[in-house]
């Protein structure tokens, strides 16, 4: 990451979109980075080929329509794909000479074709089930994406949410107690809600009217949901499982028609209730932010209070039901670990799952949109892992397992680049 | 402005920084008898009160905790109306049972015969407080400098493989050995550190998501080498190191009977080093400006892109030295992946509490060290879980983190010089925006 980083600095970092000014400025950042993963890719394709026959399997037996397995050569693949990659480096590097901006789907498609090549790659000789892989890769993100929504929010609104971790937890927590207790799964989700509220209703609280820094009462209040959680577990879930630990999992429930689309119908549409309303959240959160009158003032609160209060708007008010709202949905993402997937409550089960989150949302750069991306990355990275560990990958499996993590460091760095937040996030509004 | 962290903490917390603007006013009276006096008041309405305040409450919570989870309480809770003294009793019996096992635990024990036997457990609470103490001087510093570096754990996990490898490896003469250790174990966790530092530098890169993400790099890098690397012990499955070398661990300070070790006296060192480097330094001159305002301390001619590199480096060194502190004084028979048993969160809360002074985290590092040592004897004499523990410490600080909060409960009036006009600054600074 070192390496290129001297040749980021004298170039404009993020050149405006259409800007006129920019147009003569030529940003070789992204011919440089193809360049590099191009060269990497072909080290490891090439260079580390291996011979076998890699098969993607890209049905499961229950699908309507049966595609048939694709069997690919994997040393063939590997030769190919590398000179694909070569061709869309050498591309994006003649757009920048003529002054162009590479396209986003071109990176895109350079990114879908490296991790095809690596899949053939380290799949040779065995068979890689692509619904189970993607099917798992969603189920991973359904938190971290319930709780990027929730920071999304809470950090429009000027914020800092550093408190999702203990939000997810909670509502893991609550609703193993409370499907346990009632029987319910649809009250066990409800409760977790409210406990990202209440958890939320702190933050908000000592940031808002006591004016605590806003990371520190985050931090804090993760140790305190740990501890409290930790604390009621052994001295009541665990000695208790069988009545107060054992919650009802939601069902999954089959779209009719869309569930049979070949390879994402399965993905997609055969899910549980939480799940249809993560695909809800997602869209409801991206247009109330950018297309209500409610958006408009959230983001005015965060960007520029003093702004926001001068035209009418109660800076405070809007900032603690915001990060209440938020705390809500990142509490539903919670109730995913207990109702949707683990089943009963675990100590410390969401294990680090917010602080993914946190970072998804500023991999996302603030936008529900790209920090959902975000998530599903990190769900797929996790679970391409224990995919690649069954049918026994070449990589040790520790690195397997550092790859998402360092895609994101790459990504901050080289891409993301100099993200700029909400400009008051963090910031408390005193009213004078 | 674009490379401003938008979420990184002011140096200091705005509620809590109303009192020492107070006390720093009242220093260029240099008369003896007008410090006593500002020493008095801030003991009285300041932040001296309001933290003995903010433990006394946690504890009550954490009292609330245990009683209602009692089981005999809860039994005497059903007949409450018939026999109340009942209820009482046994919720008396439950808290302090917990709490005297607690003190017992972390201070002093009643039930040994001699002085030397009883103090022990103060000890036990001071090799606890160890490495507490480096890892928050490291946040510590992070904050000062408007960084929040979360990635203890990462750099920690770096300093105990590298410094662990040097300790259990190679053959040194009694003494260099040592130092050769410790110096690559601070070393790795200032590389770990310093490389967030430098991607922040040269790119941006926000240091929450890239401290965080070292974090698991780093987990899986030692797991790594713990399995089929350089750290494997030949012979063994278990992911696990050898055992340190005779002549690279820390001596012990008390004799073979306490397990106290030099650790202890590098931690001081380690304090009194950031003390200076802060208040009396050059370098913590710069520090404390860019994380004040790194707008300000550009104009002014400063680096800020070297001094968060800097910042780093020696943060993530003195992360480091609580990493290298566990292999060398606390687990010398050889480290896991685990070997930094969630010091480097702990050491945000150490940083928080402490206020992000040296001597703050110093004695917060004591106070959490105290914590960790009695909650054990707590759970194995009246089974109370370990985590209530860090109910207590969070709530502390919570409670000291808004000091409008504790007055409010407790009914005490308002200092009428910290002001709340005090803080409009903030406003401004937005506003500048």
């Amino acid at each position: 990451m070192s390496t290129i980083a001297p040749v980021i600095v004298p170039t404009q970092p993020t050149p405006p979109e259409n800007g006129p000014a920019t147009a003569v400025i030529r940003n070789w950042k992204t011919p440089i980075g193809l360049g590099v993963f191009t060269v990497l890719g072909a080290i490891m394709l090439v260079g580390f080929g291996r011979d076998g026959i890699s098969t993607m399997v890209l049905s499961t037996t229950s699908d309507l329509i049966q595609l048939p397995a694709v069997d690919l050569p994997t040393r063939a693949t590997g030769i190919v794909v590398s000179l694909l990659l070569l061709a869309i480096a050498a591309w994006s590097a003649w757009l920048v000479r003529g002054a162009r901006k590479t396209p986003i789907w071109l990176i895109g498609l350079f990114a879908f074709l490296l991790l095809l090549g690596f899949l053939v790659w380290a799949s040779a000789g065995a068979s890689i089930p692509i619904p189970g892989l993607l099917f798992g890769s969603l189920s991973l993100a359904v938190p971290l994406i319930f709780g990027a929504l929730g920071g999304v929010i809470s950090e429009r609104v000027g914020v800092v949410n550093v408190a999702i971790e203990g939000q997810l937890l909670a509502g893991a927590f609550t609703s193993a107690l409370v499907a346990s207790i009632t029987g319910q799964p649809l009250l066990g989700l409800l409760a977790a809600m409210l406990a990202g509220v209440l958890v939320a209703f702190v933050l908000a609280a000592f940031s808002i009217k006591y004016f605590v820094d806003q990371v520190i009462v985050g931090v804090v209040l993760n140790v305190l949901v740990s501890g409290v959680t930790g604390f009621l577990f052994t001295q009541l879930l665990a000695p208790n499982a069988a009545t107060l630990n054992q919650p009802p999992k939601f069902d999954r429930i089959n779209i009719p028609l869309l569930s049979e689309i070949p390879i994402l119908g399965p993905v997609v549409f055969r899910q549980t209730l939480i799940v249809y309303i993560m695909y809800f959240a997602v869209i409801a959160v991206y247009v109330g932010i950018f297309h209500t009158k409610w958006g408009l003032r959230l983001r005015a609160v965060g960007e520029h209070p003093q702004a926001a209060d001068t035209v009418g708007i109660n800076v405070a008010a809007t900032r603690f039901w915001n990060v209440s709202l938020a705390g809500a949905i990142a509490g539903a993402g919670g109730a995913y670990f207990t109702l949707g997937s683990v089943g009963a409550f675990g100590k410390e089960m969401t294990a680090g799952a917010g602080f993914i989150a946190l970072a998804a949302v500023i991999f996302g750069r603030w936008d529900p949109i790209r920090a959902t991306l975000a998530a599903l990355l990190f769900g797929f990275a996790s679970n391409l892992q224990s995919v690649l560990s069954i049918i026994g990958s070449p990589v040790p499996s520790e690195f397997m397992l550092m790859l998402p993590y360092l895609v994101t460091i790459f990504a901050v760095a080289g891409l993301v680049g100099r993200s700029r937040g909400p400009a008051a996030s963090g910031k408390p509004y005193i009213k004078s | 402005m674009s490379d401003t962290p938008p979420q990184t903490p002011s140096a200091t917390p705005p509620a809590g920084s109303a009192t020492p603007p107070a006390s720093r006013r009242d220093r260029p009276q240099t008369d003896e008898e007008s410090r006593w006096h500002g020493v008095f008041r801030e003991i009285t309405s300041g932040s001296a009160i309001i933290s003995v305040l903010a433990v006394v409450l946690a504890l009550l919570v954490g009292a609330v905790m245990i009683a209602v989870t009692n089981d005999d309480v809860q039994e005497s809770a059903g007949y409450f109306f018939s026999r109340p003294s009942d209820l009482l009793g046994d919720i008396w019996g439950a808290v302090s049972g917990a709490y005297s096992a607690l003190f017992q635990g972390s201070i002093y024990n009643f039930g040994r015969d001699s002085f030397a036997d009883g103090i022990t457990p103060f000890t036990e609470t001071l090799v606890f407080a160890t490495p507490l103490i480096a890892a928050g001087l490291g946040v510590a510093l992070g904050f000062r400098v408007g960084l929040f570096n979360i990635g203890g754990r990462g750099q920690m996990l770096i300093a105990a493989a590298i410094g662990g490898w040097v300790a259990f490896a190679v053959d040194l003469p009694y003494g260099i050995h040592l130092v050769a250790a410790l110096v690559a174990g601070i070393l790795g966790g200032a590389l770990w550190g310093g490389l967030v530092g430098l991607l922040k530098a040269r790119t941006g890169a926000h240091e929450v998501i890239t401290t965080i993400m070292l974090n698991y790099v780093a987990f899986y890098l030692v797991s790594y080498l713990l399995r089929e690397g350089f750290l494997r012990t030949p012979g063994s499955n278990n992911p696990k190191s050898p055992a340190s070398k005779e002549t690279a661990i820390f001596p012990d300070l008390l004799g073979p009977d306490y397990n106290l070790h030099l650790g202890f006296l590098l931690v001081i060192a380690a304090t009194v080093f950031t003390w200076w480097l802060l208040s009396r330094s050059n370098l913590g001159f710069q520090f404390r400006a860019v994380g004040e305002n790194p707008n300000a301390a550009r104009v002014a001619g400063i680096s800020v892109s070297r001094m968060y590199v800097y910042a780093m480096l020696l943060s993530g060194g003195l992360v480091g030295l609580a990493g290298i502190n566990q292999v060398l004084g606390t687990t010398t028979s050889g480290f896991g992946a685990t070997v930094d048993s969630g010091i480097g969160f702990d050491a945000i809360t150490v940083a928080l509490l402490g206020r992000s002074k040296p001597w703050g985290v110093f004695a917060a590092g004591i106070l959490f060290g105290a914590f960790k040592a009695g909650s054990f004897s707590m759970q194995a004499a009246e089974g109370v879980p370990i985590d209530i523990v860090l109910v207590v410490q969070s709530l502390i600080v919570l409670f000291i983190a808004a000091p409008p909060l504790v007055r409010a409960i407790f009914r005490l009036p308002t200092p009428s010089d910290t002001p709340r006009r005090a803080r409009p600054i903030v406003v401004k600074e937005v506003a500048a925006k």
